[in-house]
């Protein structure tokens, strides 16, 4: 009951004017750093933090998590309309979301988009007033062997997903774990794979990888075509949201299982990406229309838009209440709070309770501020599908070579964009699936890392991934993913026996 | 080759893929060259910096040896794409290829202006008023974007340099 | 060919910037913005400095450019390092320093060393400090050790910061002053560490003050003790009625081990006389600010301030202390 009373405060605090412009203001900066690639939400909210220093705490991070919300929604945006995600948790959106936009249903899939990240957040949201405290204990359960055990369940929900033949998902795969790995290998603290070149001293950013291999790639496979322009004309009037908000409810379970994963990965804090790959897995599974998964299923837009924003919104729990992180953009809004003098930790909600119950009203107002923003865009972002292929295509080149930029500030990785653009032009022309590639990239070093150091504290014995009931369901959850197929033929075959 | 007429040739299919799979097995080969040099073995603190990508390297390998072997059996005439369609990406790959190496001499925003108009003039066929307006303003838009408001330097060359930026 | 032509850019940029806005007499200012470069990820504790000090400048408008805060941390920062390296003569951009300064040449072995740059100034020194889990029995660092020396060798676990950098060379040391052997794990940022620790999944850690105060606080952590010559200056009262100031040095302890961490400012190689002043008088400014004393108090920081032929002496020093550290755990890269 307390807890309502903090909120309604909290609701007071966020409702006053001059926040209610920050929020807008925010949402609009965040829409905008999510678009352009390269600027992610956790570079823009770095960049605008200093702007934030001269305002009240509560203030400013009103306006930044704004700024993480707008980034957040605006990072499917170039997703479904060209082929670019942004952002790590982007990339799931595209599987569905552009070829709905090259049928003609970019408005669909935006609004669809945009309504599910509103869902997912505000899912996460709820869950946060009311279990905190319970939540907390339950993140710090989460040693080495469990998050191996959750990217574990992430890979194996994820592969034997795609039609293409199996040896080319297990050989692109590969190739995405072989490039993870490429850098300084935190373990040992020593370089690998870099053959005493400096600019190979970072690895290959996921990024610049997904930039080329997708964006790139994509324009090159249009060029093919000739100049016109493939992707249909989308209908530009705002009663393509109404009528998408009419289909939406039917996908309620994939929207509530979605919520589940996202909240969990928040937590954990595994983080959004994981959380987008393994909703997007599990719903083609489940769903009965799982075989048209790929070819612009709405389903397959919901399912990753509401994961990777419960997970998103649910990382910035730990960080309150433990000071871990559980995002990149959470570790720098936790660097914020520090500069303002907050101590993020088990103290906060007690010592600090208008800042945090402001910040949580916050999140449901801003969330619903940028769900009326980005809807009311819809139209707009649909139509920039009308502009040319021959004056967009250059343009979209620039922003790619601008993103690949702006991730290291080095010249070397744009050079490295347009390498992985022919790559994934080749692959995609011979069938390799490119999804298990960037999965490995994504999650690849951080699964090796979180497996030795596992190996490390258990002095190499492999029982330490069976060690306790909670590391073992989910270790026993991905066997059951992986070979889900297999489960799946025997049981209908045994219910075909007994009948 | 069989299904070629004179106006849609090209490579076929089968030997792209060959060609693709032999590049990713090489790939696969360097992985393993790096991990050998980097420790392969066991340590006293777990597996070494090379253990893992030595083990992908050889999947990568394994399963490049397997996709080649059904690439050449599979009955496939088709063509990876015509002559003219690898004429059309090309055209877009070489310019894109020029402008990535220049960036570091004459900064991004020069060169985006140039391959910009490029682009629109010499493949969409606009009119220059069309053409000058879009390549002067994306960049100008841009520098606004990125250096003013997210103050995010981005290359730059001697233009810039001369102009005091 | 790519750095030279930046070097011909940088004389041209040079030579318009003083003949068209500053006339030859007048004291160096930078002309365009600043890239204030952190050879570590977003989030951590030089990053965390750095957009302070970002913050600081913005807000008391101490100087008439943009300082902007860039993170370049491949490789351990040797990518943040070797940027500044290949920008000799670029006033526009300066770093700030942990100590992977010394360590990353050292383990990697990539081509760089402190005196490819030209030192600024010491902003502070950063301390660490021994922390348990509260709920464990070891009340005083002597308590842990005997029951570190007690357990079967290597079966207790020491989590740090990263593999071969600081918090590793603190652990070897600590090994080597009490014939003991830890497990040393190693993650990616100070606050999981502190996090791994409350959740029990490591024994002990030897996290800056910033990274655990929190969990501190919370009573969740306990320090045992500080590897500092002298406790910690600060006595307002954190948790249990006790401050930083009330925690031992560990060398009080019995545990003969002393490790501060540099937080410190460099700029590009060539820097000239007038370049480096300005940015010392920048620091200096900064450091008069409530808000960076504030922040100095939060971490509990050591706030020794050096310059010019001190600063270099004090870096020379520590650069010679890592190697022999450094060199004594078998740490040093193959090629090395």
């Amino acid at each position: 009951m307390e807890e309502l009373v903090n909120l309604f405060h909290g609701f007071a605090v966020a409702l006053q004017p001059y926040n209610i412009m920050l929020m807008v203001l925010g949402i609009v900066l965040g829409v905008i750093i999510g678009v352009l690639p390269g600027l992610g939400g956790a570079n823009g909210v770095a960049i605008l933090l200093p702007l934030t220093f001269s305002m009240s705490p509560t203030s400013a991070i009103i306006m930044l998590s704004c700024i993480y919300w707008g980034a957040l929604f605006g990072g499917a945006i170039t997703s479904i309309l060209f082929n670019i995600p942004g952002e790590p948790w982007s990339v799931a959106t595209t599987f569905d979301g552009y070829p709905m936009a090259q049928q003609g249903k970019a408005g669909e899939a935006l609004t669809a988009a945009f309504t599910s990240s509103f869902v997912g957040a505000l899912f996460a949201v709820i869950m946060i007033t009311l279990v905190a405290p319970l939540v907390a204990s339950f993140a710090l359960q989460f040693g080495p062997a469990e998050k191996f055990a959750v990217y574990f369940l992430a890979f194996c929900s994820f592969v034997g997903l795609s039609k293409e033949p199996p040896f080319k998902t297990i050989a692109a795969m590969m190739i995405g774990f072989a490039l993870a790995a490429v850098g300084l290998d935190s373990i040992t603290g020593q370089l690998r794979l870099t053959f005493g070149s400096t600019h190979l001293l970072n690895g290959f950013d996921f990024l610049i990888a997904v930039i080329g291999l997708f964006g790139i790639g994509e324009i090159l496979l249009t060029m093919e075509e000739g100049l016109a322009f493939r992707g249909g004309k989308a209908k530009i009037n705002l009663r393509v949201v109404l009528q998408t908000w009419k289909e939406l409810p039917k996908y309620w379970m994939t929207s509530l299982r979605s919520c589940f994963i996202g909240c969990w990965m928040g937590i954990t804090p595994a983080g959004a990406t994981p959380a987008s790959f393994m909703s997007y897995g599990i719903a083609k599974r489940v769903a009965k229309n799982g075989n048209n998964f790929g070819k612009g299923e709405v389903e397959g837009v919901i399912a990753p838009e509401t994961a990777a924003h419960a997970a998103g919104t649910a990382a910035l729990l730990p960080m309150l209440s433990l000071g871990v992180p559980g995002s990149p953009t959470a570790a720098v809004l936790l660097g914020g709070l520090l500069i303002w003098g907050l101590q993020p930790g088990p103290m906060l909600f007690v010592e600090q309770k208008e800042f945090v119950w402001g910040l949580i009203a916050s999140m449901y107002l801003g969330n619903l501020v940028g769900l009326i923003v980005v809807l009311t865009c819809v139209p707009i972002f649909a139509a920039i599908l009308r502009v040319p292929f021959s004056i967009i295509a250059p343009l979209i080149l620039v922003l790619c070579a601008i993103g690949a930029y702006s991730v290291h500030s080095s010249t070397f990785d744009v050079v490295l964009m347009l390498v992985f653009g022919v790559i994934g032009y080749l692959l995609k022309k011979c069938n390799y699936p490119l999804a298990p590639l960037v999965l490995a990239i994504v999650l690849g070093d951080k699964a090796e890392e979180a497996f030795r150091q596992s190996l490390l504290g258990s002095q190499g014995s492999f029982g330490i991934f069976l060690s306790n009931p909670l590391v073992g369901t989910i270790m026993v959850l991905g066997l059951i993913a992986l070979f889900w197929s297999v489960i799946q033929h025997g049981y209908t075959r045994l219910r075909g026996a007994m009948a | 080759m069989s299904t070629g007429s004179s106006s849609n040739t090209g490579p076929t299919h089968k030997l792209v893929e060959a060609g693709v799979t032999l590049l990713i097995a090489l790939f696969g080969v360097i992985v393993i060259i790096g991990s050998v040099k980097a420790g392969i073995n066991w340590g006293a603190e777990g597996p070494r910096a090379g253990f893992f990508p030595f083990y992908i390297g050889l999947f990568i390998l394994v399963s490049s040896a397997i996709n080649l072997w059904n690439g050449l059996r599979e009955d496939n005439d088709g063509l990876f794409a015509e002559w003219g369609q690898l004429r059309q990406v090309l055209s877009v790959v070489i310019p894109t290829a020029i402008y990535v190496s220049a960036i570091p001499f004459i900064g991004l925003y020069v060169a985006s202006t140039i391959f910009i108009a490029w682009f629109m003039r010499w493949l969409g066929k606009y009119k220059w008023p069309v053409v000058l307006a879009i390549s002067f303003g994306m960049p100008i838009v841009t520098y606004l974007i990125f250096e003013r408001w997210f103050m995010v330097p981005l290359p730059k060359g001697p233009l810039e340099e001369w102009l005091g930026l | 060919m790519r750095r030279s032509t930046h070097l011909a850019f940088g004389a041209i940029a040079a030579m318009c910037a003083g003949g068209i806005t500053f006339p030859a007499t007048a004291a160096w200012e930078p002309v365009r913005p600043v890239e204030f470069i952190v050879p570590a990820g977003t989030g951590g504790g030089a990053d965390q400095m750095a957009r302070t000090i970002q913050g600081i400048v913005t807000k008391h408008s101490l100087m008439k450019q943009p300082l902007v805060v860039i993170n370049k941390s491949g490789g351990a920062g040797g990518e943040g390092f070797l940027d500044l390296k290949g920008s000799g003569g670029n006033p526009h951009k300066i770093i700030i320093t942990l100590s992977n300064l010394f360590t990353t040449p050292l383990a990697t072995g990539i081509p760089f060393n402190w005196k490819d740059l030209t030192p600024v100034a010491m902003l502070a020194l950063d301390e660490f400090v021994l922390w348990v889990n509260a709920e464990k029995p070891y009340k005083t660092a002597k308590e842990y050790i005997e029951a570190v020396k007690a357990a079967p060798a290597g079966s207790m676990k020491m989590g740090g910061t990263g593999s071969k950098q600081e918090d590793q060379i603190i652990t070897v040391a600590v090994e080597k002053a009490t014939s003991t052997r830890f497990t040393y794990i190693p993650y990616k940022g100070g606050g999981e560490v502190a996090v791994q620790l409350v959740g029990n999944h490591v024994d002990s850690t030897v996290n800056n003050p910033i990274e655990a105060v929190a969990q501190w606080r919370g009573g969740k952590l306990r320090p045992l003790c500080v590897f500092d010559a002298q406790p910690m200056s600060y006595d307002e009262q954190i948790a249990d009625g006790k401050s930083w100031k009330d925690i031992p040095t560990c060398k009080s302890q019995g545990l003969d081990m002393e490790y501060l961490m540099l937080r410190g400012i460099f700029m590009s190689p060539r820097a000239t006389k007038d370049q480096v002043e300005y940015y010392i008088d920048l620091f200096k400014k900064v450091r008069a600010t409530p808000e960076w004393q504030d922040f100095m108090k939060s971490g509990a920081f050591n706030t020794t301030f050096l310059t010019g032929a001190d600063y270099a002496k004090w870096i020379e020093a520590e650069e010679k202390r890592h190697q022999t550290l450094m060199k004594d755990a078998g740490f040093l890269a193959p090629s090395n």
